[in-house]
C-alpha cells in the first residue's frame, strides 16, 4: 500500500484553525522513519488535545521504545480541536500522525492511552476520521488493531465494543510482544486474518480481547456471567507489570513540544506504584506494588533529560513522591548539583508532613518558590479514616506552621466532595481547617500576607477500589455541600478573604462515574452522545451534561437500567461487576473486607512498613516490592556553571 | 558581560509557531546548547534575551531579530554555529553581532515583504497596487488588543512593486520549504502574482495581511485563501533609500546586507 504524508492538503487549512503548530509536528527528540523500511507500525494516541496529550508519560514511553527497535516505527495522533475536524471532514483529510503526517488507518495498531473516561468521545472522533469502522465487528483485516491502555483500561467495558484489544497495566514489555505477535503473523502471511492475530494476543492472558467474551444479564439488569466464547481465550485476563523500573529509564529524551503544553517541564519517574491504600484512588490500587527507581537512575535520568531538552524544571514524578525511600538524599543531590544553574526541581505530589518543608525548602533553594500543595481529601478526622488517608489536623496545622516560618506564603489543599458516608458537617470542616491554616499562618509569620487555596473536586467511584461498590453522591447533594461551605469561608470575614476557593459542580463527575463503572450496554450511549456532537468531553466548553443524560436515557430505558442504576446505586457484596474478569491482581474479598473497614471508619497500614495486610498483588502476579534504601548518593557531577545546566566544550576558552 | 544581536528564520512548518513558542524554543536551545545566559534577578529568573517585533503566526520570515546577554565572551560564529545545532529545523540563526550602541528597535524601521499570490493574475494585481500606491489613504480595520481599530495601510507603504512571476526569488536567502523550491512551482501558465513592498514600522504595525485588506478597499482584488508572506529583510531606510542591515557596524561598511537590496 502506498502511503502519502497529507500534509500538503493540511498546510493550507492550517491559516485557519486555532493553534495550528500543534498539528505540524517537528518536535525536538520526534522520530521520523522510512515507511517501507519497517515491518511493524504503531501509531499512539492520547485521545485528547495535542497540549494535554504530549506530556503524558505512558504515550512517550512506548513511543521512544518502539521506535528503538529497527524494524519497528511508532509515530503520534492526538485529538483534533472540532474546527479542524470541520475542515477534514470538508476537504476529505483523515485523521493524521503529527511525526509524518500519515493516515491512521494505514498503521498496523492504533494506541490508546486512557487516563480519563472522558475521552471516549474523542475515540469515535479519530476513529471515524480515520476511516475506521467504529465497531470492532465491522473492522476488516485492512484496520489497525485498535487497542486501548492506560488507567481506564482496567475497566474497558464501556468502549468495549470500539475496541479491539486492551492492556491492563504496565506497557513497556507488553508493546513488544505485542509488536512480535504482529511481526511474525504478517510474516507467516496473516494466516486466518484479523480475528487469529486477536486470538494469539488473547491466548497469551495479557491482552483482553472484548469480542471473545459475551456477557449476560439478569432481570434486574446486574450481570448474569462473562465468559469467553472461543476454546484458546482464558477466563480471566491479567494486568502487565514491569519490574526493575532501572532497566526501562524512558523516556530517554522526552519530546519537547513547540507549542505551549500542559507540563512545561520534565517529568523523571523516581517509583511506581503507592501502598499507602486511599481508598478512593484508584492508581493506588492498581499501580501495585512499590517499585523505586535507584538514587543513581534518577540522576542520570535528570542529567540526559536536561541535556536532551533545555527544560528548565524537572519534576520527580510518582503517586507520592516524598515516599522514595530515598528522597532526602535525591533531592539533596540534585539541588547540588543544579546550583546556580536556573533548573528548578519540584516533587509534583507529596504528603502533608512537617518532613516535606525540609525537601521543599531544598527543592527552591534556586529562588522559585511559588507555593505548598498538600492533599488532605478529607474535611473531618472521621472521613479521612474512612478514606484513609492518615493524617491529622495537628499534623497538617505543624506542616503548614512549618512551612510559614520557612518563609512560604501560600499553601493549596485538596479535598474531595461526595465520599462514602460523607455527611455536610464534614465538609464544613473543610472550612475550619482552611480558617486553622490562616490563623497559624499569621501567627508564626507575623504576617497578614498568608492565602489558603482550598481545591475540591467531586468523588468517583472507581473499579479495582474498595470504594468500586459505594453509591455515589448525586451531583445536586454535592453543589449543596459546597455551597454551604462557601458559606462556611465567608462567614467570617477576616480570616474568609484569605481563602480561595476553586471547585467544578458534580455534573462531569457524574458522567465520569457512569462511564467509570459502567458495562457494555453504555457503548450506545457513547455512540449517540458523539453522534449529537459530543467531543472532548474534558474540558468546560465542550462538556454538556444535558446531553449524556438525554442519551443515556434515550439508549438505558430500553434496556431496563438508568443512570442511577450505575453511579448513585450501592452494589451488594456478591454482584458480578463489570471488571471482574479482568484481574488487577487485587483480592476482590480483600477489597471487599476493606470496603467494609471504611463504613466502619477503621484504618489500614502502608505494608512497606508493616507487615503485608493480602490485598493479594505480590502472589498473584509474582511481584514483590522493591524499595531501597540503597545507601548510595547521587555522585556531585563537577560544578556544572553558570547559567546552563549543559556544559558545551565548543565554548570553552571563549 | 557580552550583548549579542542575532538574526534569524521563522520559514517551512515552523511558520505556524507562535512568537511566544519561537521564544520557549529559543530558551530551550541556550540552555542545550549550554550557552552562559545571563539571568534576570527576582522571584522567577528568565535568560536576558530581548526580542524585537515579531512576525505573526503563520507568516515566514528571513529577517527577525533578538538580543542575547551573556555571562562570558564568545565569538558570536561560533555561538550561531551551536545555537543553531540545537534549534529545531524552521528557526536557524543566520547571523550573529556584538550590539551595536544603542536600541535595537531604533534599527528595525521598515520591512521588506514578500507576499505571494496564487491564483491572482499578475495584470490585475498589478493595476491594484498602482491604485494603492496612488491613493491618499487605505483605511483598513483590524482587531488589535485594544479592540477594533481603523488604521491606514497607504500611509505605511515606503513602496510596492508587482513581480512579474513566481520564478523570480529573492537574492540571498531561501525563503521557505513550501516556495523555495522552483521546480515544485506553478506552472508559468497559471496566474500568480507576487507582491513586494517596503512598509514603515508604524503603531499599531502595518502587516502583509493589512496589506491585502488596503488592496480589496481600494481595488477590490480579492486575494485566494493561499496568499502567503514572507519578511525578507528589516532594518533603517538610509538616504538612497536601501535598507540598512540592523546588525552593521556603525564605524565600517564591511558587513553585506544578507537580504540584498530589493530586486528591480
Amino acid at each position: 500500500m502506498r502511503v502519502e504524508s497529507v500534509f500538503d492538503r493540511l498546510e493550507p487549512l492550517l491559516p485557519r484553525v486555532s493553534k495550528p503548530v500543534q498539528y505540524v509536528g517537528g518536535e525536538l527528540n520526534a522520530t521520523a522513519k522510512a515507511w517501507d523500511d519497517v515491518a511493524v507500525r504503531w501509531c499512539l494516541m492520547y485521545p485528547d488535545a495535542y497540549e494535554v496529550g504530549l506530556p503524558n508519560q505512558g504515550v512517550q514511553i512506548l513511543y521512544e521504545i518502539l521506535n528503538e527497535q529497527p524494524d519497528v516505527l511508532a509515530e503520534r495522533t492526538y485529538a483534533v480541536w472540532p474546527d479542524l475536524e470541520e475542515l477534514m471532514r470538508e476537504h476529505d483529510i483523515p485523521q493524521f500522525t503529527v511525526d509524518s503526517h500519515r493516515p491512521v488507518g494505514a498503521f498496523d495498531v492504533l494506541g490508546l492511552s486512557f487516563a480519563t473516561e472522558l475521552g471516549y468521545t474523542n475515540l469515535l472522533s479519530a476513529l471515524d476520521l480515520a476511516g475506521i469502522s467504529l465497531h470492532a465487528v465491522d473492522r476488516t483485516d485492512d484496520d489497525p488493531i485498535v487497542l486501548a491502555g492506560g488507567h481506564a483500561a482496567f475497566n474497558p467495558e464501556p468502549i468495549a465494543d470500539f475496541l479491539d484489544a486492551a492492556v491492563l497495566g504496565d506497557g513497556e514489555e507488553a508493546v513488544l510482544e505485542i509488536t512480535e505477535a504482529i511481526r511474525r503473523w504478517k510474516a507467516e502471511g496473516q494466516p486466518g486474518g484479523r480475528d487469529e492475530l486477536l486470538l494469539r494476543l488473547a491466548e497469551s492472558g495479557g491482552v483482553y480481547v472484548p469480542k471473545f467474551y459475551d456477557v449476560s444479564y439478569r432481570p434486574d439488569g446486574a450481570i448474569d456471567e462473562v465468559v469467553p466464547n472461543r476454546d484458546r481465550v482464558p477466563y480471566r485476563v491479567f494486568k502487565r507489570t514491569t519490574m526493575e523500573l532501572d532497566d526501562w529509564p524512558y523516556p530517554k529524551k522526552p519530546l519537547v513540544p513547540l507549542a505551549e503544553s500542559v507540563h512545561e517541564r520534565m517529568s523523571v519517574e523516581i517509583f511506581r506504584g503507592c501502598t499507602r491504600g486511599c481508598r478512593f484512588c484508584q492508581a493506588g490500587m492498581i499501580t501495585r506494588p512499590v517499585r523505586e527507581r535507584s538514587i543513581e537512575g534518577i540522576g542520570e535520568m535528570v542529567q540526559r533529560g536536561l541535556a536532551a531538552t533545555g527544560f528548565d524544571e524537572v519534576g520527580l514524578l510518582s503517586l507520592s513522591s516524598a515516599d522514595h525511600s530515598e528522597i532526602a538524599e535525591i533531592t539533596k543531590g540534585l539541588a547540588d548539583r543544579y546550583e546556580g544553574t536556573n533548573t528548578g526541581l519540584s516533587l509534583p505530589s507529596t504528603r502533608v508532613d512537617a518532613f516535606n518543608i525540609d525537601l521543599a525548602n531544598e527543592l527552591s533553594r534556586n529562588g522559585r518558590r511559588s507555593g505548598l500543595t498538600f492533599a488532605p481529601e478529607g474535611g473531618s478526622e472521621r472521613i479521612r479514616r474512612v478514606i484513609n488517608k492518615m493524617v491529622s489536623e495537628e499534623d497538617l496545622i505543624r506542616t503548614v506552621s512549618a512551612a510559614f516560618a520557612n518563609g512560604w506564603r501560600q499553601v493549596k489543599l485538596y479535598f474531595m466532595c461526595g465520599l462514602p458516608t460523607e455527611t455536610d458537617e464534614d465538609v464544613l470542616q473543610i472550612a475550619e481547617m482552611a480558617k486553622e491554616v490562616i490563623r497559624a499562618g499569621r501567627e508564626v509569620s507575623g504576617r497578614k500576607d498568608i492565602r489558603c487555596t482550598i481545591s475540591i473536586g467531586g468523588f468517583v467511584p472507581k473499579p479495582h477500589t474498595p470504594f468500586q461498590w459505594a453509591g455515589q453522591t448525586d451531583p445536586d447533594t454535592i453543589d449543596d455541600r459546597l455551597r454551604k461551605l462557601r458559606q462556611a469561608i465567608n462567614a467570617d470575614r477576616s480570616l474568609g478573604r484569605n481563602i480561595g476557593m476553586r471547585y467544578h459542580d458534580g455534573k462531569p463527575s457524574l458522567v465520569e462515574g457512569l462511564l467509570s463503572r459502567g458495562d457494555r450496554r453504555l457503548g450506545r450511549v457513547i455512540e449517540r452522545v458523539w453522534r449529537e456532537g459530543g467531543r472532548f468531553d474534558g474540558w468546560n466548553e465542550h462538556f454538556s451534561f444535558e446531553r449524556w443524560m438525554s442519551c443515556a436515557t434515550a439508549e438505558l430505558e430500553q434496556l431496563g437500567v438508568d443512570v442511577d442504576w450505575y453511579t448513585t446505586r450501592e452494589r451488594g457484596e456478591h454482584e458480578v461487576l463489570p471488571w471482574d474478569h479482568l484481574d488487577s491482581g487485587l483480592d476482590k474479598e480483600w477489597l471487599w473486607a476493606d470496603w467494609q473497614d471504611a463504613l466502619d471508619a477503621r484504618e489500614q497500614d502502608d505494608c512497606r512498613w508493616t507487615p503485608c495486610f493480602d490485598c493479594g498483588v505480590c502472589p498473584t502476579m509474582g511481584t514483590d516490592i522493591e524499595v531501597g534504601p540503597t545507601g548510595r548518593k547521587l555522585l556531585p557531577i563537577s560544578p556544572v556553571g553558570q547559567g546552563s545546566p549543559v556544559r558545551n566544550p565548543a565554548f570553552n576558552g571563549g | 558581560m557580552q550583548k549579542l544581536r542575532l538574526r534569524y528564520a521563522k520559514r517551512g512548518r515552523l511558520r505556524f509557531t507562535s512568537h511566544r513558542d519561537v521564544a520557549r524554543a529559543f530558551e530551550r536551545a541556550l540552555r542545550r546548547a549550554g550557552v552562559p545566559m545571563a539571568y534576570s534577578q527576582g522571584f522567577s529568573p528568565h535568560p536576558k534575551v530581548s526580542w524585537a517585533g515579531a512576525v505573526p503566526t503563520g507568516v515566514s520570515s528571513v529577517a527577525e531579530y533578538a538580543e542575547v546577554q551573556l555571562v562570558e565572551r564568545l565569538d558570536p560564529e561560533v555561538l550561531r554555529d551551536e545555537l543553531n545545532a540545537a534549534l529545531p529545523d524552521g528557526i536557524d540563526v543566520l547571523d550573529a553581532a556584538d550590539a551595536e550602541p544603542g536600541a535595537l528597535a531604533d534599527r528595525l524601521q521598515v520591512s521588506r515583504w514578500r507576499i505571494d499570490l496564487p491564483g491572482t493574475d499578475v495584470a490585475e494585481l498589478r493595476d491594484a497596487v498602482t491604485a494603492l500606491m496612488a491613493a491618499d489613504t487605505a483605511l483598513v480595520e483590524r482587531m488589535t488588543k485594544d479592540g477594533r481599530r481603523t488604521i491606514d495601510a497607504r500611509a505605511a507603504l515606503v513602496s510596492a512593486e508587482v513581480q512579474g512571476g513566481p520564478r523570480i526569488v529573492a537574492q540571498g536567502d531561501q525563503i521557505s520549504a513550501s516556495t523555495a523550491q522552483v521546480d515544485d512551482w506553478p506552472e508559468a501558465s497559471e496566474p500568480y502574482g507576487i507582491l513586494v513592498t517596503v512598509v514603515r514600522q508604524t503603531t499599531p504595525v502595518v502587516r502583509p495581511d493589512d496589506v491585502l485588506s488596503a488592496l480589496r478597499v481600494v481595488a477590490d482584488l480579492a486575494p485566494s485563501a493561499a496568499a502567503s508572506a514572507t519578511r525578507l529583510e528589516q532594518g533603517r531606510l538610509d538616504d538612497g533609500g536601501r535598507i540598512v542591515d540592523p546588525l552593521a557596524r556603525a564605524s565600517g561598511g564591511d558587513r553585506i546586507p544578507a537580504g540584498g537590496p530589493a530586486a528591480g
